[in-house]
């Protein structure tokens, strides 16, 4: 069993830790348990079941630090990890941005672990599987898909007395249906923290229904449109601007963060007043840890109100060269601890195509890549189901285009956000944006 | 959660600096202890327990892979040594058939009981998978070998480097950079040692020790007061080598705008050159867009050949294995059945191979036994073949895989992945000076860029690191926010004309992934210097805020 308690966590750390003789170290031990299956042409590709337990420590004389870690756990072994961290230690370079390790802190407790989907078998995931499959079957469709679930935990204890535990569990599904000629597309993903939200059969429809809707794509030429991203195409595009709320690499003057003639964009109107982007470590539809990994609380943030950028994340180093306090930021789930929220309105992906006179729907992206790191331009193409809007319906399917678009453009031309919901590790609404680059039109179904 | 999210969400490594293409699980360890190898004696034995446990239980095909995998990573930025790791990840995957159908498991534990036990597990998934198996699993015969070996031919092992000499060498190219007027400066050596053991119930006992390394820099430079910043990667490319690669020689450079390196890189020299580009690329003017001739150095054009060339010509994903999540490819059946699909004109003759020396793609045999190979993928134009493994390869008509087998370690199940994938050079003498002659309109490319290509492979764009401007067969001045975009068949039949072998040089991916779980693969694509006639080129500069 990998999944060890907060307690049996403690009491190895604690032992490890008694092993210790440099000035500083800290000491972690993570596992994971893990299980998947995957199909393809309507039937089981692969599957496998992965556990695993390690243990992390870092040992540090001034400021020179050697990391060792071990997956055996007698207490020879403990002893030996920790001898060899120091005589790493001993000869690695000094780290002149090197911190003195974090004190005691009082963490909230994650609720990110739920017992149903740590309790996945290989039977439950193939019974999971098989309801998918019915679908493309029944429908002379043919499916492609991938369901993974992990349990994991991790905890750090340091020499200066800091503990902190955190336990979390995932289950993700996606789903490819085509239809037998290969002339439509349709594609699902969603991922929950409980598994019993997770409806393979309802999924798949949704993912079928595509398929045949896809099919017939006319092509239109490429241009700037309005459109309207399903939350998955929503969190494709967002993904990139991520990394670049922190303070250091826009004072450095190489982020879309910086400000001509030095200075950042903090405080300034960045985007539209209609988004709010904030991430939350106890929000229980993405749960996140509530501890950074150098020993930071990770709480409730609010990085963008009312289009304003209000936050970005500091590291202690930098927060000390700057006399600001430090922020925890991307790192311990994509936003701070947690993943990122983005709040919206009320409106399904309905009626926002009814208020549209003219647009496309976007079902998702596929293969974005950074074409401009000081503007976020990025490219990439749409994918398994993209359709064309006139006056407030869906007239007919469309061939993929590749864009050429910087998200936070695409911020600042927001027109209407629908209902939020969870997308991979984020929440986001979907989106209606105007002016959107089509830049080529591509072949691919 | 995807499973990249997962890692880092769990942060198993949080004293430990985690690294990209790493597993989570992997130990670090002493560099001294990397170099001591697990005798083949000894791994025969283990190999036979999982072998025997397996047939017992009735699998009517077994193998079974015990690896041992070590990476290095030291990186540097600006004057300080940002990272220093050693990590080692030992362990047991078998592979069964039973019912016809695949079944796999792996362990971290080494011993006998454990690997009895795996192989029983590995077997028991092979019997659930079996209810719900569409077609059974064919298997393409393939003889036992016995105990035979293949070693990677490096001149110097880089585990056996002192990590002083590689920080000592990183923090001289961050210095370079420095002193030369940049702003910013990272650079990182990579080296990777498999040591993998191959068994099967087909009777080969396969032993092999495989080696890699990747050096390679960023430098960046700011103009504060127009509130703009230009980078410029590394001209080096990932190899099969040892650390002789690091070791510069004359013979193994090709002069001409800038310095290109062939088998052994001068990275002291590259970060010099590349701090004076990034100085004009500040000054460079924005590209006009429109159809330009575009010439493609080696250290750009093997992205190309990856994207466009690589990927669909693999057969799991034109028979749609890959279909959730890579995607399918345009290279249909019907279109190699034909014998006369015009992938590329007559210019374009694409190899594909697991053989060439120093490459990434080089062993001995693939990972379920087959000896490796050399074959074409595209003759005078024509698609005439793909990338197979053994339950692939009757699907297209051969008798025998061809090699293409790959795990990127010993937990993780193997399945087919790209081999070397290489353009070959023009059989006429031509220079890329006097190539440059003969154009009006063009631009020249260097170093690979930003990538996006779609999940059939048809429509691609691609930007670089340099951009030069072609004018009147001069090169007149550097260019900015360049990106070309084609459709992959249309690209391949405008090429015009290839560099001689004399230009000939590897680029390659380092980590290249696919499948669901992610696995990361290495591979070389060797090419001359070649031009593309009439190309979409796009302006890619936009203003935010």
């Amino acid at each position: 069993m990998a999944i060890l308690s907060k307690d049996d966590t403690q009491a190895i750390l604690k032992k490890v830790l008694s092993f210790a003789k440099a000035d500083e170290t800290e000491v972690s031990l993570g596992g994971s348990q893990s299980g998947n299956i995957r199909t393809a042409r309507n039937a089981v590709s692969t599957a496998g079941e992965v556990s695993n337990l390690s243990l992390g420590v870092s040992s540090s004389f001034g400021k020179r630090t050697g990391n060792a870690s071990i997956n055996e756990f007698d207490d020879a072994s403990l002893e030996k990890v920790v001898r060899r961290a120091e005589e790493l230690a001993r000869l690695a370079p000094e780290n002149p941005e090197y911190m003195p390790l974090l004190g005691p802190s009082n963490f909230a407790e994650s609720i990110g672990y739920n017992e149903k989907t740590a309790a996945m078998t290989p039977d439950t995931r193939a019974e999971m599987v098989a309801k998918s499959l019915k679908v493309a079957k029944d429908n002379k469709l043919e499916a492609a898909g991938f369901l993974q679930n992990s349990a994991g935990f991790r905890a750090v204890m340091n020499s200066k007395g800091l503990f902190a535990y955190n336990k979390s569990t995932d289950v993700a599904f996606s789903v490819t249906v085509r239809n037998q000629e290969g002339t439509g597309s349709g594609y699902v993903d969603h991922s929950y923290n409980d598994v019993g939200k997770l409806d393979t059969l309802a999924l798949t429809k949704i993912a079928a229904n595509k398929a045949t809707s896809s099919v017939g794509a006319k092509a239109i030429e490429p241009g700037r449109y309005t459109v309207i991203l399903e939350p998955l195409a929503a969190s494709d595009m967002l993904g990139g601007i991520i990394r670049g709320f922190d303070l250091r690499t826009a004072d450095e003057g190489r982020s879309f963060m910086s400000k001509k003639g030095g200075g950042t964009r903090l405080g300034e109107q960045l985007f539209d007043e209609k988004v709010n982007i904030w991430s939350d470590p106890l929000n229980p539809e993405l749960p996140g840890s509530t501890w950074s990994g150098d020993g930071m609380p990770v709480g409730k943030t609010t990085w963008v109100e009312n289009g304003v950028v209000k936050n970005l994340a500091v590291s202690r180093y930098w927060a000390q060269k700057k006399g600001v306090q430090p922020l925890s930021g991307p790192g311990g789930g994509r936003f701070g601890g947690g993943g990122m929220i983005m709040a919206g309105g009320t409106a399904s992906i309905e009626e926002m195509i009814k208020n549209t006179e003219k647009g496309i729907l976007v079902t998702r992206f596929w293969y974005i890549r950074m074409v401009d790191q000081q503007t976020l331009v990025q490219t990439g193409l749409t994918r398994d189901g993209t359709f064309f809007i006139e006056n407030g319906q869906i007239k007919f399917p469309i061939k993929n285009f590749r864009f050429n678009e910087s998200p936070i453009i695409m911020l600042n031309n927001v027109e209407e956000l629908g209902k939020p919901v969870r997308s991979g590790s984020s929440i986001l609404p979907p989106m209606k944006i105007r002016d959107f680059t089509f830049t080529s039109l591509s072949d691919a179904i | 959660m995807k499973r990249k999210d997962f890692i880092k969400y769990t942060g198993l490594s949080l004293g430990s600096l985690m690294l990209p293409g790493m597993s989570a699980f992997s130990r670090d360890i002493d560099p001294a202890e990397a170099l001591q190898g697990v005798d083949a004696a000894v791994k025969r034995e283990l190999a036979d327990v999982a072998l025997n446990a397996a047939k017992s239980k009735g699998a009517a095909y077994a193998d079974v892979r015990i690896g041992r995998y070590l990476r290095q990573f030291v990186a540097t930025r600006d004057k300080r040594v940002q990272g220093v790791a050693n990590t080692e990840n030992y362990g047991v995957g078998i592979r069964v058939l039973v019912n016809g159908a695949w079944g796999f498991a792996a362990t971290h534990t080494v011993t006998k009981d454990a690997i009895a036990k795996c192989a029983e597990q590995a077997v028991a998934v092979a019997k659930a998978n079996a209810k719900l198996q569409g077609e059974p699993v064919q298997l393409a015969p393939q003889k036992g070998y016995g105990e035979v070996n293949w070693k990677c031919p490096i001149e110097i092992n880089a585990f056996e480097v002192p990590i002083k000499e590689k920080v000592d060498l990183l923090l001289q190219v961050n210095d370079i950079a420095i002193t030369n007027g940049a702003s910013f400066v990272t650079a990182m050596i990579s080296a990777v040692n498999e040591q993998k053991y191959f068994a099967s119930t087909d009777g080969s006992y396969i032993d092999q020790d495989i080696h890699r390394i990747y050096p390679t820099f960023n430098v960046t430079k700011i103009d504060r007061a127009a509130g703009k910043f230009m980078q410029r990667n590394a001209f080096s490319a990932p190899m099969g080598m040892g650390y002789e690669y690091m070791h510069a020689r004359p013979q193994d450079k090709i002069q001409g705008i800038v310095t290109r390196y062939k088998d052994r890189y001068d990275i002291l020299e590259d970060v010099k050159n590349a701090t004076k580009d990034v100085d004009d690329k500040l000054k460079a003017k924005s590209v006009e867009p429109g159809k330009y001739d575009v010439i493609l150095d080696p250290s750009h054009l093997w992205l190309t050949i990856h994207e466009s060339v690589g990927h669909p010509t693999e057969l799991d994903r034109v028979l749609g294995y890959e279909a959730n999540y890579a995607g399918t490819s345009f290279l249909t059946l019907d279109k190699w059945q034909s014998k006369k699909f015009n992938f590329g004109n007559k210019n374009v003759n694409i190899v594909a191979d697991k053989l060439q020396k120093g490459s990434l793609g080089a062993v001995g045999w693939d990972d379920e036994g087959v000896k490796c190979k050399e074959w074409d993928l595209i003759k005078d134009g024509v698609l005439v073949n793909y990338q197979a493994i053994r339950d692939q390869a009757h699907i297209i008509g051969l008798k025998e895989s061809q090699g293409c087998c790959y795990s990127q370690g010993w937990d993780d199940i193997q399945f087919q992945r790209m081999p070397n994938v290489s353009l070959r050079p023009g059989k006429q003498k031509l220079s890329v000076d006097d190539m440059i002659k003969n154009v009006e309109k063009g631009i020249y490319i260097l170093g690979d860029g930003s990538y996006s290509i779609d999940q059939q492979r048809y429509n691609f764009q691609f930007g670089g690191q340099t951009f030069y401007e072609i004018t009147n067969g001069k090169i007149t001045g550097m260019l900015n926010d360049v990106a070309y975009q084609s459709n992959t068949q249309e690209f391949w039949n405008s090429c015009a004309a290839i560099c001689d072998e004399s230009d000939y040089r590897l680029g390659g991916s380092f980590n290249d992934g696919k499948g669901q779980p992610g696995q990361s693969s290495a591979v070389s694509h060797g090419s001359s210097t070649t031009r593309f006639n009439g190309v979409n080129v796009i302006n890619t500069g936009r203003k935010i805020g």
